[in-house]
């Protein structure tokens, strides 16, 4: 797979449900190597870009395609994309080895010793019904039925948002071996801010419906971070483009958006930043949106 | 497309073939093997039953109804067993559209329902593909169980038609032999698909089933099937015993009178025909100049009847299964 392509591509792409838009003027271009993280709050749209990416829903405007140009949810790219759904529905009253069965069944191609051999690794037996399962070991099947498909790209919607820390570690292990051995590209949705400052090499920030803020992460975190200075010198910085300023007594924190090597204004202090403050300040500030703009050439998006 | 563009990624076509659709028969007949064995259990539990006493119908029929009109045959077959056969064609009655609420409504409904549409429609077979093949599937094992039944009832009900109890045309005939029996069951499978689909929920989609169900066989049996074709009008008093007679009139100079039933027959009748009269009302009346009319199917038509009805149901269930299976593919998640 070329490392050049993009495995998402979205441009103008939006959807409504009845008069409400959950997903508008959403454009675009996730790349092939990462691990994409698409974060927001609840409602920001993240379920309805990975339906519409997926081909289980149609745009209402605009267009999506997949792995470097294929109409979403078209047969080559039904075949190239494994999906795990929100809350990893599986057939419950199907044993293991019979999910195993029809998901071969149902594609080209079929990786049964790997899936076997994962999940003996993880302990869930062939016989027992999956609707039997605990809710980990439910997400784990549905994991290991989609990357025994040999996709080249995984698409997981809030993979963890039901699992137990223990669970959330494992499943996320096993993402990033198959990041790592098979050079699967990865895109999963999530509000759980901690878990992917571990995993995600890439960010897509959605807010009310659009892209806030997209690019990978080191270069996010490199063109960012936090100063922290007299309270009363903080309107100095109106040339300067503040994300999300809060103040404490006399200090103020600004984050901003500047090199590493940026100087450091007299009498104020820069600090990098972490991810997770990073999500929030822009989360925090949905005006903000214009800052790193869309992304229509990742690399270059956050300079 | 054309030949050239065809040549030019000639590994990506050959690639990109569709799945076979023989997969699709195992993955339908697990994932619904239960609804598919309680066809069968409903279906044999019938069956076994209508086996055990149509042996005892048939043993009946020949040991007492040499000839059909004698008395122990009025008093050891049709006074005997005559009551049961009315109540085991009323309960096949119920047998489609339970076939239909339990079968064929839960197969999209509860895809939809429990979320695993979202599995199934992004796998690489494809999502019509998919609803196609197990649509269709499972359509003909629910017809090919049916129509198997209907041969034994029909072996089972076959006394009772020589005996002249019961007319070919008359609804616990008509429904359950020949080919309306099965194609009433599939049309109660599609309108379950179709429900199910739309309303997304199996519980709901299982009531809406029996209630359309319901209302369309009556509209059926009510309205509809008498005018498959042109009754035979006549006014001749002695209708062959197989006729379904669909209305009656009297008619004076050539003009309509009155309908056969109501006040204006009994007017007629105290007014023309006081007290003990010879024969029947249509003969007393004839002496006063009036005409018994009867529009009437003939026994003769069934066969007609039963491909006019097996069509258009199995025109409906493939539209039905068509509508469903074109929103299984434009359906928004």
């Amino acid at each position: 797979m070329s490392m050049s392509m993009n495995v998402i591509e979205a441009s103008g792409l939006g959807k409504r449900y009845g008069g409400t838009w959950a997903l508008r003027e959403c454009s675009l271009a996730i790349p092939a190597g990462h691990v994409a993280a698409l974060v927001g709050p609840n409602g920001a749209g993240k379920t309805t870009l990975l339906n519409l990416a997926v081909g289980l829903a149609a745009p209402s405007a605009g267009g999506v395609t997949v792995l470097g140009g294929l109409p979403a949810g078209s047969p080559e790219a039904l075949d190239g994309i494994a999906f795990v759904a929100q809350d990893t529905p599986v057939y419950r009253n199907l044993s293991v080895a019979d999910m195993l069965h029809l998901t071969r069944s149902l594609n080209r191609r079929f990786d049964q010793s790997y899936a076997r051999a994962r999940l003996n690794e993880l302990g869930i037996p062939l016989k027992r019904k999956a609707g039997r399962l605990s809710g980990g070991q439910q997400a784990q099947l549905a994991l290991t039925l989609a990357l025994a498909r040999r996709p080249r790209l995984l698409v997981l919607d809030e993979p963890v948002a039901m699992l137990d820390p223990v669970a959330r570690h494992d499943f996320m292990a096993t993402v990033l071996a198959a990041m790592v051995d098979d050079g699967v590209s990865v895109v999963l949705s999530s509000h759980v801010l901690a878990e992917l400052e571990r995993v995600a090499d890439y960010l897509i920030l959605l807010s009310r419906g659009r892209v806030q803020m997209a690019g990978e992460v080191d270069d996010l975190l490199a063109g960012h971070r936090i100063l922290t200075g007299p309270a009363a010198e903080a309107g100095n910085f109106a040339e300067r483009p503040v994300v999300h300023a809060s103040r404490a007594e006399a200090q103020a924190h600004l984050l901003i958006r500047a090199a590493a090597d940026d100087p450091v204004p007299p009498g104020w202090e820069a600090h990098p930043v972490s991810l997770e403050e990073l999500v929030l300040a822009y989360l925090r500030e949905p005006g903000a949106a214009a800052l790193p703009g869309p992304a229509r050439e990742p690399s270059k998006v956050t300079r | 497309m054309t030949p050239l563009t065809m040549l030019a990624r000639p590994e990506e076509d050959a690639r990109l073939r569709p799945l076979p659709w023989r997969r699709m028969a195992w993955v339908t007949w697990r994932q619904h093997r239960f609804a598919l064995g309680g066809v069968t259990v409903l279906l044999g539990a019938f069956a076994v039953y209508l086996w055990l006493t149509g042996l005892q119908l048939h043993h009946a029929y020949a040991t007492a109804c040499h000839p059909v009109s004698s008395l122990a045959c009025a008093m050891n077959f049709t006074g005997r067993y005559g009551i049961t056969g009315i109540f085991v064609s009323v309960a096949l009655q119920a047998v489609p559209p339970l076939i239909g609420a339990f079968a064929g409504a839960p197969v999209l409904a509860r895809e939809l329902e429990t979320g695993t549409f979202r599995y199934a429609w992004t796998q690489a077979f494809g999502r019509w593909r998919w609803a196609v093949a197990k649509l269709v599937l499972l359509a003909v094992a629910v017809a090919a169980a049916a129509e198997a039944f209907s041969l034994l009832f029909s072996w089972y009900n076959q006394p009772f038609f020589a005996a002249g109890y019961v007319i070919p045309l008359s609804t616990r005939v008509f429904d359950l032999h020949g080919i309306a029996f099965a194609a009433w069951t599939l049309a109660a499978f599609a309108i379950g698909v179709l429900a199910g689909m739309l309303i997304r929920r199996v519980v709901p989609a299982i009531a809406a089933t029996l209630a359309v169900y319901a209302g369309l066989a009556l509209a059926t049996t009510v309205y509809l099937r008498e005018h498959y074709m042109a009754p035979l009008i006549t006014s001749r008093l002695n209708l062959p015993g197989s006729a379904w007679v669909v209305s009656q009139w009297y008619a004076k100079d050539g003009r309509f009178a009155f309908p056969s039933r109501g006040s204006q027959l009994v007017s007629a009748l105290s007014r023309y025909c006081p007290g003990n009269f010879d024969g029947s009302p249509a003969q007393c009346l004839s002496r006063h100049g009036y005409t018994q009319w009867s529009a009437y199917q003939p026994g003769s038509r069934f066969w007609p009847f039963q491909w006019i009805e097996g069509g258009w149901l199995l025109a409906l269930s493939v539209l039905l299964i068509a509508a469903a299976v074109w929103l299984v593919r434009r359906r928004a998640a």
